[in-house]
């Protein structure tokens, strides 16, 4: 196990961290150790901006599937009360990935497009006059796509948590005079935090990590770090891309630590 | 399969394996071997069609494998990975960049039949002896090298080929007239914010930064010394003019592949756009007009070319050079120029195509009949002429070619920025 995360896991990540010092030209890469990557990233005001976009894009994706994640894992968990209506409902959930990520987000651009279904079915109810366009190639459309691919990362962590919830403490809570709001944020939500924990780590290093979503979705215009990355990895700059690739790592893990400070994943489970 | 193309090397490969001596069974025997030679090609869509392939297998017997890369990764497997090929099917520009690496091998123009009749602009430049060289990377500059073992560029027809041309086209902006209304004649309409959230540019820093210096010529706000060639301050003005256009919405999308391009002008997303012929040609097939819009200001060109990997050798390297004379011998020529390409040797072409297709593509002459694409949908209807007119007047009227700049690396950057911004 130990050989298995050295070879696979450590030994990529330090030969990132190496070559992030190396310099390149237009097409070879020379073993070096300078800090001019570091500083090209560090000093233009565009990376800053971009990893302010990654976070954004985080951040709202987080929300949006943490509410509609628990939602649905709640009404499967305590609302549809036969297990095999449990287990049917839940497959039904995962039809949509059966087929590759890349199809279920391509496919919202014909929906969402100046002369898609979402315009003209809102013009021919006379909700608007002239199409929308910021439906596609913009936040918008970036952060649907997000919430529609993730947000079964989160169902599944909160569901499963939701299921080992001894229903005999919801019916203390309730003897003991909760109301449903109250056993929801007093007895459900705190027992559920472990799933949630999971579910967001999930979400966040995913979107964190994206780049094709907002290549396609935004049509190129928008960038986060991930895009960055791309760049210049198709423009032969490994190092620069190795050192962003360094400090996305950095950022991402400082948030997960963050996260865990927050629940002892490990005790909980 | 003539006999002079047979190397020594081959025969003795050959004649090795059956044991046989005598020249006389030697072309048999290497028509039996050439069977089992598999060449791989990489390349841009452009080029890499699987009929290509096909045909190889029909008419030469061995197997072409084909991978469509976009440029960037073009680049990045002809610089980075010269064993993943065998042929390296890419643009003069690349070919400044990755040639002084030494991984693909000068080809002898003495073993190229139709050498004599590849068109001026890839020998000495000039596709009439009058004509002016355009700025930027022209293939001839890149085209040649000292010896056999060269890794550097020489100006004259050194019989020392670097590429062999096979395909290259005038580029311009494509629009869509029925969505326009009005005549469009200048580069500098891409910025026109008539067509606010309506253009398009594409992401290739190489080809993306010379339409941006052809829109900004055309809108008189600087004239470059050598548009392939920006000083830093020109690339930082011109990048700061469309990072400008960026952030008042003047672009709906950026494209990076071909595909993106066509879906971009057939849904309607985009009016006018950097676009490439093809393109033109799938959206036009789909029953959308669309026009390849000749400009006041010329085109941006580009030339493409077959490299040989340098590890390719004995046999291998047979089978390729048998590969590239049935390349410019017409047959790939009349397919390309029925896609609006040109080929490197049109004279060879015109007997793989009607007279009303040569007279349409080559001639710009009005279709007598209804011209179809190779894939059989119908592109024009009889009596109309093609976009720019004939292979004089559009490739006559080039003003740059696709390049690679001194400071690339530095522009590399300034796009990323304007990407991001």
């Amino acid at each position: 196990m130990a050989l298995v995360l050295l070879v696979f896991l450590v030994a990529p990540i330090v030969m990132i961290a190496v070559v992030s010092f190396w310099q390149a030209t237009e097409f070879s890469i020379i073993p070096a150790f300078e800090f001019d990557n570091y500083e090209f990233l560090f000093g233009s005001s565009v990376t800053y901006r971009v990893f302010v976009n990654t976070f954004k894009y985080a951040l709202i994706t987080w929300a949006f599937t943490f509410l509609i994640g628990f939602a649905v894992a709640y009404f499967l968990a305590f609302h549809v009360r036969s297990l095999t209506w449990q287990i049917a409902l839940f497959l039904l959930c995962t039809i949509p990935f059966w087929t590759s990520n890349i199809i279920r987000m391509i496919s919202w651009i014909p929906f969402l497009g100046r002369n898609g279904i979402a315009n003209s079915a809102l013009m021919s109810w006379g909700v608007i006059d002239a199409p929308l366009d910021w439906l596609l190639f913009s936040d918008f459309a970036v952060i649907l796509a997000f919430v529609h691919l993730y947000t079964l990362f989160m169902v599944v962590p909160i569901f499963n948590t939701m299921m080992r919830i001894d229903r005999a403490l919801i019916e203390a809570a309730r003897d003991a005079g909760a109301n449903g709001l109250q056993i929801l944020w007093n007895v459900i939500v705190p027992l559920c935090k472990p799933g949630i924990m999971i579910g967001s780590i999930f979400v966040i290093t995913l979107v964190m990590g994206d780049f094709i979503t907002v290549r396609f979705m935004s049509g190129s215009q928008s960038a986060n770090v991930g895009r960055l990355i791309s760049n210049d990895i198709a423009l032969l700059q490994y190092p620069s891309a190795a050192a962003t690739a360094m400090v996305l790592l950095a950022t991402v893990l400082i948030v997960i630590a963050i996260l865990l400070r927050f629940v002892d994943i490990r005790k909980e489970l | 399969m003539t006999l002079k193309s047979i190397s020594r090397r081959g025969v003795l490969k050959g004649g090795a394996a059956f044991a046989a001596g005598s020249t006389l069974g030697a072309p048999m025997i290497w028509a039996q071997n050439i069977k089992d030679v598999t060449l791989r090609q990489f390349g841009t869509g452009v080029s890499n069609l699987n009929e290509v392939a096909q045909k190889v297998k029909e008419d030469l017997g061995f197997t072409l494998e084909m991978t469509a890369l976009d440029t960037d990764s073009v680049t990045q497997r002809a610089a980075t990975q010269p064993n993943s090929f065998d042929i390296a099917d890419i643009e003069y520009f690349i070919c400044k960049k990755v040639w002084p690496a030494g991984n693909l091998q000068a080809m002898d123009t003495s073993k190229i039949k139709n050498y004599d009749k590849i068109v001026g602009i890839f020998r000495d430049g000039k596709l009439t002896p009058e004509s002016v060289i355009a700025q930027g990377t022209a293939p001839h500059t890149v085209g040649f090298t000292s010896g056999p073992d060269g890794t550097d560029f020489v100006q004259e027809e050194s019989g020392w080929m670097t590429l062999i041309p096979t395909i290259y086209n005038a580029d311009t902006l494509g629009i869509r007239p029925d969505l326009i209304g009005r005549p469009i004649s200048k580069w500098a309409e891409l910025l026109n914010p008539e067509f606010k959230g309506k253009a398009s540019i594409l992401d290739i820093s190489s080809i993306g930064i010379m339409d941006m210096a052809m829109v900004i010529e055309s809108m008189g706000e600087h004239t470059y010394g050598d548009k392939g060639n920006m000083t830093k301050e020109e690339i930082d003005m011109t990048l700061g003019i469309f990072t400008e256009a960026k952030k008042n919405g003047q672009f709906r999308a950026f494209w990076k592949s071909f595909d993106e391009s066509v879906n971009l002008m057939a849904s309607g997303e985009v009016v006018i756009q950097s676009m490439w012929s093809p393109a033109i040609t799938a959206v036009k097939s789909k029953g959308i007009p669309c026009v390849y819009q000749p400009l006041e200001e010329g085109y941006r060109s580009w030339g493409g070319g077959i490299g040989l990997s340098a590890a390719l050798t004995g046999l291998e390297r047979d089978a390729a050079y048998e590969y590239i004379n049935w390349y410019l011998d017409g047959w790939v020529g009349g397919f390309l120029m029925r896609q609006g390409y040109y080929s490197a040797v049109p004279s060879t072409s015109k007997d793989y195509m009607s007279e009303n297709e040569w007279g349409y593509w080559f001639e710009g002459k009005e279709a007598t009949d209804v011209i179809t694409s190779p894939f059989g949908d119908p592109l024009a209807q009889a009596g109309e002429t093609r976009d720019g007119g004939s292979f004089e007047e559009r490739m006559g009227a080039v003003a740059c070619w696709n390049s690679v700049m001194d400071e690339n690396q530095y522009m590399v950057r300034k796009w990323n920025e304007f990407i991001a911004a």
